[in-house]
């Protein structure tokens, strides 16, 4: 009795912070409410704040610089014409992409956060999800409005859909990227094989694997595989090879199973690192993709699968983290085939998967119309080409691809032959766990687990992320 | 614990230095308030959000259901939660009860007679490893064990073994008894101190071995010191968030204690409900633990 | 003979001990100045380039200054509460201390990871204490200062009481006992609970980064994360120099509390 007395007060006191609790992690979400979106419209004197996970000086720099340093100054002036007071503020993180997420994450479920912020393309359907984020049109509060910006023309559908989520316009998608199947041509030329090489199916690439074996210290192919490598995997490996068997990662709202078409890709994989055309501690190790980049670059590896990234930042011959000198010369490229001619996603005979971000308003900003006029402006035609500062990159903007890839041949091959071809994942808020469900497949089969084995794991992997059997397809 | 009820606590029977209840009270004040705010409450709310299926992003983030103890059985039935409390055990026994309360205690039985510059010189590298930012010493163990001109490959002459891949939790418990040593070499050196040299010359007169002198003259004396010291290695050695740094759980979950499960499932998985279950799962298996230790004090007395 | 022996034994234990200790610190010294650092420690081909460019950076100065700020507010913020709370602990007897202390000690090895990191911020957010090193402080002292005070107990458990008594048959007031005879008798012990928490504070990368809004106002634990390129490639040239830059701090703080007070952790439990 005594000792059930002593604990009836912290017992009391407990039940008090728990009940106080359940308030506070239910009530931030719900009853957003309905603002005006013409709040503060007239504002003589504006703030806002812009979000990236960009960095001077360190990730995503030349991002950084440019917003600070050139589309700040010149929106503030602009609208200083129109007799507005602005004062642009940049919040830049430059972290892992998972943290930012987090705090971004908290932030708006506390309704603050910054007035405009840049975010990945898969995150659009699970930032809607919880609410964080809204369709412009409702933002903005005129779909007329939106609908009339003249960019839209410009983006193409297909890219459109980064900032996209269940057919609503979220945000304006910043520039893309494709991937690819780079090759080393001095290594090509040793095995006998041309400089112009266009695989037509996976027999072909396992082929000029092979050729590339008898070269002595060279690793033939490194098609990312295991969770070290993390999302790398499933984007330039798994997705990729998926989409060329003609399956993708979700159809009609149910996720891909133990189906014949992902025994196909792992079977590839296991072709792959059982015989010795991949490397597969390469694929085991933290930095193992850096690694892959460092040996490409020093003509240890023959055919590398990356997006234009690779090109333009890594084997870059002056800047890049693996610079090779001779780049111009020594590195092919070549699309992705489907599995066999045909077999491919809509039938295509090549494939890509494609990334991103988009740039969104914050629902809660104090004001929205200055954020969308903010918005158009950065996604002008000026101030996309601006932003690249001279580099050629993939934008969002169909003009400004014309006129700044044009020197590009590798670049300009992305945005004329592989951007009409590419897939985007889904951005719901399952995929991060059914994406490590996969490259936990690949990890099994390029650890020594049969197909068979990893296959079913990874089928009760996506059943419990997915919420469901009847989630899941399978066959 | 006994009057933890007791309305007004009774006059404290020794108070040598006149502070009266009023006053320690009041010296407790400012620690007990910070705590409470910044630890106490956000543990229980932690503790709250473990019983719900709240999520980072997606629906469960805007309305969180309850489901009550659903987390909990489901991390029972998780063998990835099972593979991190196995590797943490390993990472605590290997790393903390065996690497650093031996590596400290030798050194501290050792250094007792070097001479002064020696002692300062391996002290102050022994701590030197223990206080530097762990970021900047993950950078140097990965440098250490790396595949391609690591040192470790260049002083065995084996070239391309790729020591975090293939060997990770090996890896991990050289690591951990490297950078945690300090604190064990400290705590012993001053305990070895409190061990009255006449005893330990009578050992010597008699002819006692090293082994039987540290054995029942020494050891006695430090019984309590060993264990506390062991209560608060294996504490932080079980919570210690670096392992991430150096392998980031991988390979395939090799080296995924549970604050790297925690931490990948919070912030790759987002399940922020799901990781704050398991949380508490570990503060109940810290929990064990201490009561082991406190039970085995106790049986000293 | 034996004891030829066994000093030749003791110098090769102390050569291997000093070596494994020794041997992971050589990058830090090789990499920062060599033309092409990489993760391999190796005889740098010289150059002060990296140290040029991590001058350059627009926010690495700025950051240890940040960090110093958040870790010496924690540190004399931790060291001062801790003395205070455990003195009293130590010399009164309040009800149920240990179960408390140990208590405390458990959560606190939890509850400053990851899961917790969204009571903190939500509850921090509605202190209006984001963007604020202030509130950075706040949160690493509640939770840095549970083990400070079990370290700390042990100190003052090891002072006799004797030299309280006699002060007091002498007719000191409580205040002049603290000052002129617990004080000085426990300065080793505070100060070594100081470059503890210090240290502790300095290595943390996930309190400031959720809490703190701009860049300029991060330290340095958060900083260094950002030295990635798009790829999340690591920024070799930067990464060394910046973390002998981050580490010189702490040592320099523990050179001259080890000269002043020395230091080391005394005592265990005596319960």
């Amino acid at each position: 009795m005594r000792s059930l007395s002593r604990l009836s007060g912290p017992a009391v006191l407990g039940t008090a912070a728990l009940l106080l609790l359940t308030g506070c992690l239910g009530s931030s979400g719900s009853g957003t409410g309905d603002q005006d979106a013409n709040r503060n419209a007239d504002a003589k004197k504006v703030e806002l704040t812009i979000g990236s996970n960009a960095v001077k000086g360190g990730k995503s720099s030349a991002g950084a610089t440019f917003i600070e340093d050139v589309l700040i100054p010149k929106f503030v002036a602009e609208q200083k014409g129109k007799g507005v007071d602005v004062t642009v503020k940049f919040q830049g993180d430059g972290s892992d992409d998972e943290v930012y997420k987090q705090k971004l994450s908290l932030d708006l479920q506390n309704k603050s956060g910054p007035d405009l912020f840049q975010i990945d393309g898969i995150w659009v359907g699970e930032f809607a999800q919880a609410g964080y984020i809204k369709p412009l049109t409702d933002t903005v509060g005129d779909a007329a409005k939106v609908d009339d910006w003249d960019g839209w023309k410009q983006i193409p559908e297909t890219v459109q859909q980064l900032g996209s989520f269940e057919g609503k316009r979220y945000g304006v998608p910043g520039g893309t990227d494709g991937r690819v199947l780079f090759f080393n041509k001095k290594l090509f030329q040793q095995a006998g094989l041309p400089a112009d090489w266009q695989p037509k199916s996976w027999d072909d690439i396992i082929a000029a694997g092979q050729a590339l074996k008898k070269l002595p210290g060279v690793t033939p192919i490194q098609i990312n595989a295991g969770t070290a490598m993390g999302e790398a995997t499933t984007m330039q490996g798994v997705l990729p090879l998926l989409v060329g068997t003609g399956a993708t990662v979700n159809t009609d709202g149910k996720w891909l199973g133990d189906t014949p078409q992902l025994r196909q890709v792992l079977d590839f994989y296991h072709q792959i690192y059982s015989t010795g055309l991949g490397d597969p501690v390469l694929q085991r190790e933290a930095k193992g993709r850096d690694k892959s980049f460092a040996e490409f670059a020093a003509n240890k590896i023959g055919i590398l699968a990356e997006s234009d990234y690779f090109w333009r930042s890594v084997v870059e011959p002056k800047e890049g983290v693996a610079k090779m000198a001779d780049r111009d010369t020594a590195v092919g490229w070549a699309l992705i085939p489907a599995s066999k001619p045909g077999t491919g996603v809509k039938g295509q005979d090549y494939v890509s998967m494609s990334g991103g971000g988009a740039t969104v308003i914050n629902p809660n900003t104090k004001f929205p119309q200055q954020a969308w006029e903010l918005l158009q402006f950065m996604n002008s035609a000026e101030m996309v080409k601006a932003s690249l500062d001279g580099a050629a990159k993939i934008t969002q903007r169909t003009d400004v691809n014309n006129e700044v890839l044009a020197t590009d041949p590798m670049l300009n091959f992305v945005a004329t032959k592989v951007l009409p071809i590419t897939q985007f994942r889904p951005g719901l808020a399952e995929y991060p766990k059914i994406s490590a469900a996969l490259q936990q497949a690949t990890a099994d089969v390029v650890g020594g687990r049969s197909t068979d084995a990893a296959a079913k794991a990874y089928e009760k992997a996506v059943e419990t992320a997915a919420g469901g059997k009847d989630k899941v397809t399978s066959n | 614990m006994a009057s933890a009820s007791a309305g007004v606590p009774r006059q404290p029977a020794r108070d040598v230095a006149g502070l009266g209840v009023g006053r320690a009270l009041g010296f407790v004040a400012p620690a007990m308030l910070l705590i409470g705010a910044f630890l106490v409450f956000p543990a229980l709310w932690t503790i709250y959000i473990g019983i719900t299926n709240y999520r980072l992003t997606g629906i469960e983030a805007i309305s969180p259901s309850i489901v009550g103890l659903r987390n909990y059985t489901d991390a029972l039935n998780d063998t990835l939660f099972h593979n991190a409390l196995w590797l943490t055990m390993l990472f605590v026994l290997g790393s903390a009860i065996i690497g650093q309360n031996f590596l400290g205690f030798t050194l501290a039985w050792v250094m007792r007679r070097a001479r002064p510059v020696v002692r300062r010189t391996v002290e102050g590298l022994v701590l030197l490893a223990w206080i530097l930012p762990s970021t900047v010493v993950a950078y140097l163990w990965v440098a250490f064990f790396d595949r391609d001109g690591g040192t470790l490959n260049s002083m065995l002459g084996t070239p391309g073994t790729a020591w975090l891949i293939d060997y990770p939790m090996a890896c991990l418990v050289i690591f951990n008894t490297w950078r945690g040593t300090a604190f064990s070499m400290m705590l012993y050196s001053s305990a070895l101190q409190a061990v009255p040299p006449s005893q330990l010359e009578s050992a010597r007169m008699v002819g006692a071995s090293g082994w039987q002198t540290l054995r029942d003259v020494v050891f006695p004396h430090i019984r309590g010191h060993v264990l506390t010291n062991t209560l608060l290695i294996s504490l932080w050695t079980a919570n210690d968030f670096s392992p991430f740094l150096l392998t980031k759980g991988g390979p395939n979950h090799e080296s995924e204690t549970v604050p790297v499960y925690i931490y990948n499932v919070a912030l790759q998985g987002g399940e922020l409900g799901y990781s704050s279950a398991i949380s508490f799962l570990l503060l109940i298996a810290n929990l064990l633990v201490s009561l082991i230790y406190l039970r085995l004090l106790r049986r000293r007395s | 003979m034996t004891y030829v022996v066994r000093r030749i034994g003791f110098y090769v234990l102390i050569c291997a001990i000093t070596f494994f200790f020794a041997v992971p610190m050589l990058w830090i010294a090789s990499a920062p100045f060599d033309k092409n650092p990489g993760l391999g420690v190796h005889w740098p081909d010289w150059t002060l380039d990296n140290v040029r460019k991590t001058l350059d950076h627009p926010y690495a100065l700025h950051s240890l200054v940040n960090s110093l700020l958040i870790c010496v507010a924690t540190a004399v913020a931790v060291t001062a509460f801790a003395a205070l709370a455990s003195y009293a602990l130590s010399r009164v007897r309040i009800p149920g201390r240990d179960a408390l202390l140990y208590g405390l000690l458990l959560l606190s090895s939890v509850v400053t990871g990851t899961a917790a990191m969204v009571p903190i911020f939500v509850m921090m957010f509605q202190l209006g204490l984001i963007d604020s090193r202030f509130g950075v402080a706040l949160v690493m002292t509640g939770g840095l200062l549970p083990a400070a005070i079990f370290i700390l107990k042990d100190f003052v458990d090891a002072v006799p009481k004797s030299y309280e008594e006699s002060a007091r048959v002498f007719g000191a007031s409580t205040g002049q006992i603290l000052r002129d005879v617990v004080l000085p008798v426990a300065r080793p012990g505070l100060a070594t609970i100081m470059v503890w928490a210090f240290v502790n504070a300095w290595g943390n990368f996930l309190v400031p980064f959720l809490l703190i809004r701009s860049i300029d106002k991060q330290p340095a634990a958060v900083l260094q994360q950002t030295f990635t390129d798009e790829g999340g490639s690591a920024n070799l040239s930067v990464i060394p120099v910046f973390a002998l830059l981050f580490s010189i701090p702490v040592v320099v703080l523990y050179l001259l509390v080890n000269s002043r007070y020395g230091f080391r952790f005394h005592g265990g439990i005596k319960s």
